[in-house]
């Protein structure tokens, strides 16, 4: 390779991360007091990591388009199994490092003004550090395992900081949900791995998997249908599908910027990047991809219904975040790759936005979350507002925005794949833009309805706010790096996409096959645009009318529903159904277990206790305490042996 | 030149003149005499047996022995003396505290 420069400090970008966690790790254990040092060692190190990704690509972008893999090796780590620290910067990780630092450096910026009222500001830190250092090495890790290790490393800074306010004990609980449901995923993960690596003649590399990919398949189709399923069951429990998805709303316990940056741009995402960066494996088994399309899209619909109900602002944004990773998987499932990635890119900028202004509404009303406290906030927080909207448009699909564009694109290529989705993600997209309504009509419009805020309501400070209006800016332009064909035709472009462009040399699939087969024209992809905006202005509309212009239609509006909006207000009773269905009837397993335990096991240990004990109580009756006596005794004993050994 | 027998019929004799002092004396001096007594008897034993045999293993047991009675007399009697100092009193039937 002829690069060197940037390409060769590759491995920094997680490591430098690491280095702000051990500062940080350490001035907690020291219990360090000063909230400068470790505000600029944090941001400072992400900024650093940002600064050096985009070096990076920009280095890889100089490249020849079929060169553009870099791999760093930076040691050994379990040499039988062919394993080491490699890292690898390719077009695909390459989007998700900028995001990931891009975003994460935002919000590191945020959290200085967020949390400087809080306690533990270094152990947030430090936490926040090291995710960032996990997630760079789970995005750019060569091999699977190396994957792992960073999408474990992520789980445990994501149950660390749904916990962070560990005296209460939702939250402490909201972490373990967390943790336990993914580790389900993290099973099934783990068993697709492994049987990937016997299936395919020993190796863990991801692109070494990939290359052998099509003969493996040719061979033993089912086990890699299998082995794709699997992996996939990884990739729910993480990215919150169905049905590994209960545990997402109840990590809102977390922190705001949290969860910003691990529960809506990043870490949720890393299943959806896993999907795409095996996609070459995940094409050659039509039948998983079927299924992480369905199972993409019937989480699309179900969360945005249950997000229709939702009183708390995080719930609502919760459940909103589900249903866009529904989106992402649907357009993996119809092999539309690089518009899961694409959506998966706008989708960190505007929840991001979303998560940190519904923070600074957080912030200016003392902890308040519910939004029926809320209302009229639109004058209070004029600029936060601003920036809300923003974020608003662009995830309810206003034409132009990138939401509007990356789902757009979505929606096209699934309606390619198979009409039933294009139907589900449309009503989807409808209830995404009359849920957000709700939450903009409810949060910033009408009239107050907080009962006793001492405080008056105040515009966050700037360290806050900066990253707001920068993430309003990407949230509104950020689709312009993706452009539909028709539409980049018309600026001059020809047919693929700046950002397509980019990722086709990884994300080749049945995409470039159905592009193909569809020469004849763009009628279809402008129609299909055509009645997505309208779906999305006429949700905004239909939520505004409902909830700003009559507000007493909502009320009545769910009492007419009656039922339905009682159970999806209680978010369908799926948390009462898994307790019910699994939870209680595993507890009982194991108490049944447990009685081995207590009545076998200990009791042979108190057995062999007893028996010592009621033998002492015999022969302590032989104890006279006279000396003349145990001399006897002795004399006796003596004779005894003398007369057996005569 | 005296029988080898002899010397056994001897130590035999003090050695259960000793055993029976310690089975029936009270007092804690008396038992530590016996005892002396008992050590002896088989000192005899050692030296009459190293002399009939012709070798000298039993005269160094003999030395052995002393070395241990006294050792233990040594023990024995700060016992003796650290119990009396206690209790006012030597008379082993008071003493039995280690009873259940």
């Amino acid at each position: 390779m002829v690069t060197g420069g940037a390409l060769e400090m590759l491995w920094l970008i997680p490591v430098l991360p690491l280095l702000g966690f051990l500062v940080a790790g350490t001035g907690t254990l020291l219990r360090a007091r000063s909230k400068g040092l470790v505000s600029l060692v944090a941001c400072g190190s992400v900024g650093l990591a940002f600064l050096l990704s985009l070096a990076c690509v920009m280095a890889l972008a100089g490249l020849p388009e079929h060169e553009r893999s870099y791999t760093v090796t930076i040691g050994e780590w379990i040499a039988p199994l062919g394993l080491s620290w490699s890292f690898r910067l390719d077009p695909l990780s390459s989007v998700m490092i900028l995001v990931v630092t891009g975003v994460g450096f935002l919000i590191h910026l945020y959290s200085v003004g967020y949390m400087a009222h809080e306690e533990g500001y270094w152990r947030y830190f430090a936490y926040l550090n090291l995710f960032m250092a996990m997630m760079l090495t789970l995005v750019l890790g060569a091999s699977l395992p190396l994957l792992f290790v960073g999408w474990e490393g992520v789980g445990l800074c994501s149950y660390l900081l749904i916990g962070f306010f560990y005296e209460k004990s939702s939250c402490a609980d909201a972490g373990r949900k967390a943790f336990l449901v993914n580790r389900i995923g993290d099973a099934s993960f783990i068993i697709g791995m492994l049987w990937a690596f016997v299936l395919f003649g020993g190796t863990f590399d991801i692109a070494a998997l990939i290359e052998r990919a099509p003969e493996v398949a040719m061979a033993s189709p089912g086990s890699v249908a299998a082995i794709c399923l699997l992996l996939f069951g990884g990739a729910a429990g993480k990215s919150a599908q169905i049905p590994l998805y209960v545990w997402l709303p109840d990590a809102m316990a977390g922190p705001t910027p949290v969860s910003a940056l691990i529960h809506a741009a990043t870490m949720v995402t890393a299943g959806v990047y896993m999907v795409c960066r095996l996609s070459p494996i995940f094409v050659l088994a039509p039948s998983a991809l079927f299924v992480v399309a369905f199972i993409g899209a019937a989480t699309a619909l179900l969360a945005a219904v249950i997000a229709m109900a939702q009183d708390d602002i995080k719930k609502v944004l919760a459940y909103s975040t589900i249903s866009q990773l529904g989106y992402m998987f649907m357009a993996a499932g119809a092999g539309a790759f690089t518009a899961s990635i694409f959506h998966l890119t706008t989708h960190a900028f505007f929840k991001a936005l979303l998560f940190l202004g519904s923070g600074a509404v957080i912030h200016a009303l003392n902890g308040e979350q519910d939004m029926k406290k809320m209302g009229g906030l639109k004058k209070a927080l004029p600029r936060t507002y601003l920036c809300f909207a923003a974020g608003w448009i662009a995830i309810a699909g206003v034409p132009l925005t990138s939401g509007f564009f990356s789902k757009d694109e979505i929606l096209y290529k699934s309606f390619l794949y198979n009409p039933v989705l294009w139907i589900a993600g449309l009503v989807g997209a409808a209830m995404t833009a009359i849920y957000m309504t709700r939450l903009m009509g409810l949060t910033f419009f009408g009239t107050s309805r907080s009962h006793d805020h001492g405080a008056h309501p105040h515009e966050p400070p700037a360290t806050m706010l900066v990253p707001l209006m920068i993430l309003a800016v990407l949230a509104l332009v950020a689709g312009f790096i993706g452009l539909p064909a028709p539409i980049g035709e018309m600026f001059g472009g020809h047919g693929e996409s700046p950002f397509g462009a980019w990722l086709h040399p990884v994300l080749s699939g049945p995409e470039a096959a159905m592009a193909a087969g569809h020469p004849e024209g763009h009628g279809l992809e402008l129609l299909l645009m055509a009645v997505s905006s309208l779906v999305a202005v006429g949700g905004i509309g239909l939520g505004l009318w409902i909830w700003v212009a009559r507000p007493e239609m909502a009320s009545l509006l769910a009492a007419r529903m009656g039922a339905l909006y009682v159970a999806v207000r209680n978010k369908l009773y799926v948390d009462e159904f898994y307790d019910a269905a699994i939870v209680r009837p595993w507890y009982a397993l194991s108490r049944w277990f447990g009685r081995f335990d207590t009545v076998a096991v200990d009791g042979v240990v108190n057995g062999v206790g007893a028996i010592m004990l009621t033998s002492g109580h015999v022969l302590k009756l032989f104890h006279s305490g006279f000396v003349r006596s145990y001399a006897i005794a002795y004399v006796i004993g003596a004779g005894l042996i003398v007369w057996y050994l005569l | 030149m005296i029988p080898f027998s002899s010397v056994l019929v001897v130590s035999a004799v003090l050695f259960v003149l000793g055993l029976v002092g310690v089975l029936t004396r009270r007092s804690a001096l008396l038992i530590f005499m016996s005892v002396e007594l008992m050590l002896n008897a088989a000192t005899l034993v050692f030296v009459g047996a190293s002399r009939a045999l012709g070798t000298m293993d039993g005269q160094l047991f003999a030395f052995f022995v002393m070395t241990v009675a006294a050792a233990e007399a040594a023990v024995g009697l700060a016992i003796v003396i650290a119990l009396f100092r206690r209790r006012r009193t030597t008379d082993m039937d008071q003493v039995s505290l280690l009873k259940w």
